[in-house]
């Protein structure tokens, strides 16, 4: 990876083209040029997106295998929901509380697991997504095992797309920054990056208190787009899902990410009446991957300018 | 006193069923260091091939155990040469990766094939007993569980502390570079483990369906993460750790959900385990071992 040099022309085309990208899709919304349909598969890749690269900065970047990544987004629901439903408040509350009540189940639960290492990690994330859910399901406060109904729909396409903005670039921004060496230098020997002073843990657990709160980021989003939360949602296959995302994007590439996001989102949508052949596939891409590619579709390689001027010009 | 004794005797039932898929998670971990993620589902498609027996063969109960067993040691083989045995080398999340995979697949696969209903076992198949005594029910169900359990128990550590093919197991799961200097084919004692680790979880599969009268093709998914939390907590890797685990797990189980809500009994499993891991992750019968750089 290399360190890109500041440039303002680039910065105000990046900009431009984002700028663009908002308008042409809420002016096809707006004139529902953009059927339902779509819409319902645009929402659920933007918070796929959000999910699948905020995994992956724990997954991939720190190389800690988390399991309990849905655990976190039903922390973000519930507290969204409480907040707006219950208490009334503005949807801007409901998603700051989100974000802080999922960080900082990220960070309780981090602090004590992350001293595990591989496969016991997993499972022990596994579990604690697990006793959310089952924690969840004996709540009277948010409906029990029902969940909650009614929910008022206030995601709109701004919110998802500036939430999806936010995620991106505070994580790509991250990995690049001193920080994001270290979390780097934690996945690629842990031993050696205590030796060169790196703080192992902290940043261990920086990574999972940030990625958890995305997840609860995408939580409230998805709580308030789809009227109904309750917690078997949020069960261990949603995590799942995600790590499908991650997995087939490549361990430690964004754009990885989102475009396994973009392609799962897809994929789920088309087999939406099939759901035991979608979980037939999910099967078969963790197997074929892992045995034939186990670093992801991208490795740990990043699409960005270049690949895209390659593509177009052919030209190194 | 009387309670708790009723408990207890529904824990041990139980609790032998955990031991048992508890065996075949430790003994896979213990040769080729993965956590087999699809044991539990194993054991689904142990309860449905004994279902199938049951009902459109008519076999009895016995019989129907070892056509489970017989199946799923064969499924078990196939899925070791077909999905871990490409990644014996790799890293061990990648292995994990796949055995989630192997996992979504049984599950779903049988939800394809066979339809997500619940079925249920047929009654002839198990007339159900109950035998009271000093205020303590006890039926033959529970009975025939632990037992054959217990039986199945015996003939596992006999193969492993008295045959050459224990010998070899052992030999693999302490040094498998020191085995194949000895002339043990690894790729043979790993099959074979789980060979014997599958067929294990069959049996206890068809305890589950004699047990719960049910099977659905997700079935195998709490009770082989329970399993797993079985051989965690005896120490994974350690065959009587597998055993006395699971027997903990089954007795704490019925005693959280006679005592309590029986909501909380899955959260159970899993605060037992997180404990475990940040206490003793070695588990208990677990010995230290530093780790080297």
């Amino acid at each position: 990876m290399q360190i890109y040099k500041h440039s303002w022309t680039r910065f105000v085309a990046e900009v431009a083209v984002l700028v663009a990208l908002f308008t042409l899709v809420q002016y096809a919304i707006t004139t529902e040029l953009l059927s339902q349909y779509y819409e319902i598969n645009l929402n659920s890749m933007c918070i796929n997106i959000i999910l699948a690269v905020s995994l992956n900065l724990i997954n991939g970047f720190t190389g800690q295998l988390s399991l309990g990544h849905a655990g976190f987004m039903a922390v973000g629901a519930y507290v969204s929901v409480i907040m707006t439903n219950r208490l009334d408040l503005p949807f801007i509350a409901g998603v700051l509380a989100a974000c802080l009540a999922a960080a900082l189940a990220g960070f309780i639960i981090g602090v004590p697991t992350l001293r595990l290492k591989g496969d016991y990690l997993a499972i022990a994330t596994l579990g604690f997504g697990e006793i959310i859910r089952v924690v969840l399901q004996n709540i009277d406060y948010v409906g029990g095992p029902s969940g909650i109904m009614g929910i008022e729909k206030l995601t709109t396409w701004g919110w998802l797309f500036a939430s999806t903005l936010i995620t991106l670039i505070v994580i790509i921004n991250l990995v690049n920054s001193s920080y994001g060496r270290a979390i780097i230098s934690v996945r690629e020997d842990e031993v050696a990056a205590e030796l060169m002073g790196i703080n192992t843990t902290r940043y261990k657990v920086m990574a999972f208190v940030i990625g958890a709160m995305f997840a609860g980021l995408a939580g409230a989003l998805y709580a308030h787009y789809f009227y109904i939360i309750k917690p078997d949602t949020f069960n261990f296959l949603k995590s799942f899902d995600i790590l499908v995302m991650v997995v087939l994007g490549g361990l430690g590439s964004t754009t990885g990410a989102v475009i396994a996001a973009i392609f799962i989102t897809t994929l789920t949508a088309a087999l939406q009446s099939f759901p035991a052949i979608r979980m037939i596939l999910y099967a078969l891409i963790l197997i074929i991957v892992m045995i034939y590619r186990p670093q992801g579709l991208m490795g740990n390689k990043e699409m960005g300018r270049k690949t895209l001027a390659r593509l177009w010009g052919g030209k190194k | 006193m009387q309670e708790f004794t009723q408990q207890m005797i529904n824990g041990l039932s139980l609790g032998a069923i955990y031991a048992l898929i508890a065996l075949g998670y430790t003994m896979v971990y213990g040769i080729i260091k993965l956590i087999n993620f699809a044991h539990g589902d194993i054991m689904m498609v142990g309860a449905y091939v004994g279902f199938f027996s049951l009902s459109v063969l008519g076999t009895n109960i016995l019989s129907a155990m070892v056509f489970a067993m017989l199946a799923c040691a064969i499924i078990g083989v196939f899925i070791e040469k077909i999905a871990y045995k490409p990644l014996r080398n790799s890293t061990r999340i990648a292995a994990l990766i796949t055995a989630i995979g192997v996992s979504l697949f049984l599950e779903y696969a049988t939800l394809f094939a066979l339809g997500p209903a619940q079925r249920v076992f047929p009654e002839t198949a198990f007339q159900v007993t109950n035998y009271h005594f000093m205020g303590i029910m006890v039926s033959n169900k529970d009975l025939f569980v632990f037992f054959s359990a217990v039986v199945l128990m015996i003939i596992l550590q006999y193969i492993i502390k008295m045959t050459k093919t224990g010998k070899a197991m052992r030999a693999v799961s302490e040094d498998q570079e020191a085995a194949v200097l000895m002339g043990i084919s690894v790729d043979k004692t790993v099959s074979i483990t789980f060979a014997i680790g599958s067929s294990l979880a069959a049996a206890a599969g068809v305890m589950i369906g004699v047990y719960y009268n049910t099977v659905n093709p997700l079935m195998g998914i709490i009770p082989g993460l329970k399993a797993f939390v079985a051989a965690v907590l005896g120490g994974i890797g350690i065959i009587p750790g597998a055993m006395v685990g699971g027997f903990l797990m089954g007795i704490l189980e019925t005693m959280v959900s006679g005592y309590s809500s029986s909501l909380y009994r899955d959260a159970v499993a899993f605060g037992v385990l997180i404990l475990i891991l940040l206490i003793k992750p070695t588990g208990l019968f677990g010995k230290n071992t530093g780790e080297k750089v």
